[in-house]
């Protein structure tokens, strides 16, 4: 039931979620930390900024992306300049699309958690002698653990559904940039409905289940 | 203030309780004809008083929506196999059906200078992306691999395809420089008869299969007259002006005989 073709699909879909959520932890974990601590008058508009794909549809956010990392765009200049070549139908163009396309879901679970922990616990470990890099380490990060997994499940799932973004500056590459949403809206687009239907409620499962374990992980650890 | 606002509220409901429907008709156009549809549908309003509502799309994506049950009364499509589909499953109005248009392929770069006038560029390389249309999708890019099959260049140039899902996002990946050329139709890179800024080869019509652009009139449309008459408009001498001022090629004159579909002779 599954062609070659879409399998590669499968597996080129699960290495990207895998490697935008490893990024998106980086990157969003610092500006979730600083979001939850900050009294700067930056907070809002950052904010703001990291939240926009939630409301974008991802087809504005993919062509931006067209334009600005083309040949002829300052980002493509750039990188082109640099020896990076340009990220429209590259593998590592969707992993950047993808980073910013999910970075709320990240940031904002992260967010939450490091505000839930309050000011106490740091200020008690930092007159205990804590320096700033340990209490993030020893007493942030274990605190916000839940804060971490929701993260990463939801910037995991978000990425494997993504659509819009990867169609617009994907190309639809075989083994490079054709992922499974591409595959199942080739499949429906040229009215293959039994393989559509096969990889689209392998997807459905598949969320459910992410899903499942996001929600069932969160009413076992809730706080007493 | 409240009083105001009660009034344009209501003036609201009774604007959209109007009726209209009687010289309404709906028609479903492939997204490649839409601009010189909306020129023709105006054309048709002006002189029958008719509405013309227009809704563009994806060739397979209007069938999608007509098996369920969309409200389409007249279907322009992209390619001649869906509105045969549509007339065998019961869906469109037989012996209704009839060419209105032939696609020209082209390809395309933003580029001035950079593709010649006999496409000699697919042979000595020096691209890196080269873009077409998915050719499971869309009639262009099915177009595009047989030209390449061809020329016999379509193994050495494979590596270098990127596909857009329809020929509107192909030609959006040569405007913005991503692919150095593409293929695409001439409609898109024709604005009101002229050509957009670059380059482009017209490519040969031996080199392809025909782009047979097929309409028919829809089951929901049978007893609009309105829909028949957009359906015979398509063939008047001043649409078909129009279709050709957009870089298409026109089916054979209709003669005298207008609610007939003209034979499907190539030309």
């Amino acid at each position: 039931m599954l062609s070659a073709a879409d399998a590669s699909a499968v597996r080129l879909t699960l290495e990207l979620a895998s490697l935008t959520t490893a990024l998106l932890l980086l990157l969003g974990t610092p500006i979730a930390w600083w979001l939850a601590r900050t009294t700067s008058r930056w907070k809002g508009p950052i904010a703001a900024g990291v939240a926009l794909p939630l409301v974008l549809p991802p087809t504005v956010l993919g062509f931006y992306l067209l334009l600005l990392c083309g040949p002829n765009g300052a980002i493509g200049r750039l990188s082109a300049a640099l020896g990076l070549g340009t990220l429209p139908f590259t593998f590592g163009g969707l992993v950047v699309g993808s980073t910013l396309y999910s970075l709320p879901f990240v940031v904002q679970p992260l967010q939450n958690s490091f505000e839930a922990i309050g000011a106490r616990p740091l200020e008690v470990a930092a007159t205990l002698g804590a320096g700033p890099w340990d209490r993030f380490f020893t007493v942030a990060v274990p605190l916000a653990r839940k804060g971490f997994i929701t993260a990463a499940i939801l910037g995991f799932a978000h990425t494997v559904g993504e659509f819009g973004v990867v169609l617009m500056i994907g190309g639809g590459i075989p083994n490079k940039t054709r992922v499974l949403s591409v595959a199942i809206y080739e499949h429906v687009e040229a009215l293959e409905y039994s393989d559509a239907q096969f990889l689209a409620a392998g997807l459905v499962a598949f969320s459910f289940l992410v899903l499942l374990a996001l929600y069932s992980l969160r009413a076992d650890s809730r706080p007493s | 203030m409240n009083r105001r606002l009660m009034w344009c509220w209501s003036s609201c409901l009774l604007l959209l309780a109007t009726p209209t429907r009687a010289s309404e008709v709906s028609v479903a156009v492939a997204s490649n004809f839409a601009g010189p549809m909306q020129i023709i549908a105006d054309a048709f309003a002006k002189k029958t008083g008719h509405h013309v509502t227009m809704v563009t799309g994806a060739t397979g994506k209007l069938y999608a929506q007509i098996k369920n049950g969309a409200p389409f009364e007249v279907l322009l499509a992209a390619d001649d196999t869906t509105p045969a589909k549509l007339e065998a499953e019961g869906l469109g109005v037989a012996g209704t059906r009839f060419s209105y248009a032939f696609g020209k392929l082209a390809l395309y770069s933003s580029k001035a200078g950079y593709v010649d006038t006999a496409g000699a560029i697919l042979g000595q390389g020096g691209f890196q992306h080269l873009a077409i249309a998915n050719p499971k999708l869309a009639p262009y890019g099915a177009a595009a691999i047989s030209v390449l099959r061809e020329l016999h260049l379509l193994e050495m140039l494979r590596p270098k395809f990127v596909q857009g899902e329809n020929i509107a996002q192909t030609l959006e990946f040569v405007v913005t420089g991503n692919a150095e050329l593409g293929f695409v139709a001439l409609s898109q890179i024709l604005v009101s008869g002229k050509a957009r800024e670059g380059s482009y080869w017209l490519v040969p019509e031996q080199l392809y299969p025909a782009l047979r652009q097929d309409a028919v009139l829809l089951k929901k449309g049978e007893k609009n007259a309105a829909a028949r008459a957009l359906a015979t408009y398509l063939r008047t001498e001043s649409a078909r002006r129009v279709i050709e001022r957009h870089g298409y090629g026109l089916p054979p004159a209709p003669s005298g005989e207008h609610s007939e579909a003209p034979p499907h002779a190539s030309k």
